[in-house]
């Protein structure tokens, strides 16, 4: 039993492994990836059968999961201002679709509940491949990306009401021939035996449970799982919040896509936010690829060879129509020219809800079983030509207007790319001066006490350690201008500084120092600015010492300046001679700067105090007296001098 | 060095942000290519100037243009803080102070009052010829040709009476000039 699970698990898994790298490589994204990984598996070489459809269900909570996390980005505030897209451009695309495919239908020759219902499943595009696809190329944040998502989002949500119309086209006739009993057996909620008005009360309970659980509960929940320091338990805990939140969802017959969504957006604003983000991200993009491979193994050859005329023209016949109602509404509602394309293209195949409305379908004797057979091959089919209408995308419509769409992205959130990691004693100061000065900052503490002391001055601050990549990735690095390493463990703080450099050279990192070795490690790993955490106190008070003993304060200021800057010198000097564990590599070239430094000082301080004239760093000094006397002796050029033209007035 | 260029221009404003006509200078210079440009506020923000690094600036270049927003009748303090610590006794003026003999100078600035208050009947009493004798006696002192400075008058509302874009075009066509003097 365990070798045939672990086979199983093993042929998934080296199919993906293979196959993913490989097309996102030849830039087909990892969603076409997963599909031929399971095109390979299954219909090609015949090693997975039959199991991926039980293996589908289980696979599609990754798109629970993956809306729970679109949820998390969304704060409350974002989602009101989409309000206007998300009913317009949804509501208007999926009335017209749903129109115009039930149109064709009975023109076809079905009757109108079949011809309704095709229209109902075809309506939905793949929240999986799209919002995958769109993150992957980095179109989220874009006009076109927005007006995507607002679509895919009315799609989910329309999903509740569909599920409850769907058995009231039940057609007699398909009934007839089936066991009657089993009918909608299988989703029967615990609420049916309620009277109506009980259940429309329960459905509204079960979303207040959400709201108010997350934003009241989950912050003392989470922080005292997160005080045990027990990573597991805090991943334990993530995903008992998201299947929790599903299987209530099941029980009232709301969509848990919705539920989990709705869990999402609730806890956007949490300090948990970036924590949970990179907690569940694993197993959502392990399901998402799971759930592509079923899709891709699922496609059943011999219904495809028997009827591939008819396929096909369905496919395209629903692509063409789904292309031409989503670009046309687009462009109706005033979205601009590429990114309705960018609509049109993306969301014009049948999405991962059309199977589940299917099977339900099917089950509700709503659609005869052929029927669905082949439409389930259509939406398959619809899902694979997707990125390859991505691609089209990229090289036909995006590359002229792509540079200023992306900029115009940027400027939104120009303001807030700077992530603080370590919100101490020291994080807090350079926060502090930031926001003072407007600029939006995501700071990252691993301690669970700082986050909230800080939340109580209304500062956001998110719980997390921030050596770890992922949460490095989820706080928003890849877009991220600054990154200020403010921790004080010394080789956490390395760690980070590496491998930020390595996710983005470009990005300027600034890195507090524990001591000089530290300084010379972090400028090896690639800190842009490194600071050293007590240098400038100490100078401070080096300098409160001077004028206490008599110096001039504007003199003991000048002499810690200069000490300052030949310090500074000298560790950029120093810090190749150490390799980037911090050990000494080069000691004898180490040796000889230190030397050279020592004398450099010594000579600048001594010229600094005496009156002595020659280059170097002294500022200001007297000239000599001869100077004086030689410019009384010129006394008779000055009539000359005098009367030299001044320039014309000016 | 075969291919220094010749200008060096010492701006000094303490705002650029709030300026009106500067930041247009000296945008418009800066387009020209064959100018190094210094904003010493952005290179010292505390004051603190990197002598050495400035003297060996100057010595690379034929033409020192100083450019600054009137302050006081004279330079923002950053500048004057300039002139007293890279002016040095020995570097360009006294003993062995050759360094910048022969080198051309020249003052661009901006002035908020109009022409007719820098004259003995106006409200500054004196023209700004007068008022700038100490810059003109320190490269005097150092040996350099003092050029006839430039001078936008009521900066303020240069852009809404369209003198800026005639100021513009004249300051290019003279650091232009300047190109290939020696």
């Amino acid at each position: 039993m365990l070798t045939g699970l672990l086979f199983q698990a093993f042929v998934y898994l080296i199919a993906s492994v293979i196959t993913v790298p490989i097309a996102k490589r030849l830039g087909l994204g990892s969603v076409l990836g997963y599909l031929i990984a399971g095109v390979m598996i299954g219909p090609i070489l015949g090693i997975v059968g039959s199991e991926t459809e039980a293996l589908q269900q289980f696979a599609e909570f990754g798109i629970v999961m993956m809306l729970f996390l679109v949820g998390l980005e969304l704060e409350p505030k974002l989602l009101w201002d989409m309000r206007r897209r998300l009913l317009g451009l949804g509501g208007l695309q999926l009335g017209a679709c749903v129109a115009a495919v039930t149109g064709v239908g009975v023109l076809l020759g079905l009757s109108w509940q079949i011809a309704l219902i095709i229209g109902l499943i075809v309506t939905q595009s793949s929240s999986a491949i799209v919002l995958q696809t769109l993150t992957e190329k980095g179109l989220m944040k874009t006009d076109g990306g927005e007006a995507s998502f607002a679509t895919l989002l009315f799609q989910d949500i329309a999903v509740i009401p569909t599920l409850a119309i769907i058995p009231l086209l039940a057609m007699p006739d398909i009934i007839g021939d089936a066991n009657i009993g089993a009918a909608g057996q299988a989703h029967e909620t615990l609420l049916a035996a309620l009277p109506g008005w009980a259940r429309v009360l329960a459905t509204f309970a079960a979303v207040g449970v959400v709201v108010c659980g997350g934003h009241f509960l989950m912050r003392p929940l989470l922080r005292f799982i997160g005080e045990s320091k027990l990573r597991e338990i805090f991943t334990a805990a993530a995903l008992l919040l998201v299947i929790a939140t599903a299987l209530l969802m099941e029980l009232v017959g709301l969509s848990p896509a919705f539920g989990t969504f709705l869990a999402g957006v609730v806890l956007a604003n949490n300090e948990y936010r970036h924590e949970l983000e990179s907690d569940i991200a694993p197993f959502k993009g392990l399901l998402l690829g799971l759930f592509f491979i079923t899709v891709g193994a699922g496609i059943d050859v011999t219904v495809l060879l028997s009827e591939y005329g008819v396929i096909l023209a369905m496919v395209v016949g629903i692509i063409a129509l789904k292309f031409t109602v989503l670009f046309g509404m687009s462009k109706l509602l005033k979205v601009s020219h590429s990114a309705s394309w960018l609509v049109g293209l993306g969301l014009c195949q049948v999405g991962e809800f059309g199977f589940v409305l299917i099977n339900f379908s099917t089950q509700n004797h709503a659609l005869p079983s052929e029927l669905g057979q082949m439409l389930s091959l259509v939406v398959a089919l619809s899902m694979m030509l997707t990125p390859f209408l991505f691609i089209a995308y990229d090289k036909f419509i995006m590359k002229p207007e792509h540079d200023s769409d992306v900029r115009d992205a940027d400027n939104i959130d120009d303001i807030g790319n700077v992530i603080i990691a370590g919100h101490g004693r020291f994080g807090q100061v350079v926060n502090r001066l930031l926001l003072a000065m407007g600029y939006k900052t995501v700071v990252l503490d691993h301690q669970s006490s700082v986050v909230d002391d800080m939340r109580r001055f209304g500062i956001r601050t998110f719980f997390g350690d921030a050596s770890r990549p992922d949460l490095l990735i989820a706080a928003g690095l890849s877009d991220a201008k600054i990154l200020i390493v403010a921790i004080d463990d010394v080789e956490r703080s390395v760690e980070i500084v590496k491998f930020a450099r390595r996710e983005r050279p470009d990005l300027h990192i600034i890195a507090r120092a524990r001591n000089r070795v530290h300084v010379y490690t972090l400028y090896q790993a690639g800190a842009s600015d490194i600071v050293r955490e007590t240098f400038d106190s100490a100078m401070r008070a080096g300098r409160y010492a001077l004028t206490a003993l008599g110096e001039h304060p504007f003199q003991a200021e000048r002499v810690s300046s200069l000490y300052t800057k030949f310090d500074r010198k000298a560790l950029a000097q120093m810090a190749p001679f150490y390799s980037d564990d911090g050990t000494l590599a080069n000691e004898a070239g180490f040796k000889n700067a230190l030397e050279e430094y020592k004398v450099n000082l010594t000579d600048a301080i001594a010229l600094l105090q005496g009156e002595k004239h020659a280059r170097g760093e002294k500022g200001w000094t007297p000239p000599p007296r001869s100077f004086y006397e030689r410019q009384t002796m010129n006394n008779p050029q000055d009539d000359s001098e005098n009367s030299k033209p001044y320039p014309a007035e000016f | 060095m075969t291919d220094k260029t010749n200008i060096i221009i010492v701006y000094a404003h303490p705002r650029r942000d709030l300026s009106r006509a500067n930041e247009q200078l000296i945008n418009a210079a800066a387009e020209l290519g064959h100018v190094k440009i210094v904003d010493l506020y952005a290179e010292y923000p505390t004051y603190y100037i990197d002598i050495v690094q400035e003297q060996e600036r100057l010595i690379a270049h034929d033409v020192i243009v100083l450019q600054f927003p009137l302050y006081w009748y004279s330079t923002p303090a950053l500048l004057k803080e300039w002139q007293d610590q890279v002016l040095e006794y020995g570097f360009a003026y006294g003993d062995g102070g050759t360094a910048l003999a022969g080198k051309k100078l020249l003052c661009v600035i901006t002035a908020g009052g109009s022409k007719d208050t820098y004259s003995s009947n106006g409200t500054n009493n004196y023209p700004l010829s007068t008022l700038l004798t100490p810059i003109q006696q320190t490269a005097i002192l150092c040996d350099m040709e003092f050029l006839s400075p430039l001078v936008l008058y009521s900066a303020k509302c240069a852009a809404t009476d369209d003198r800026i874009d005639t100021h513009i075009q004249h300051y290019l066509t003279t650091l232009t000039n300047l190109k290939g003097a020696q």
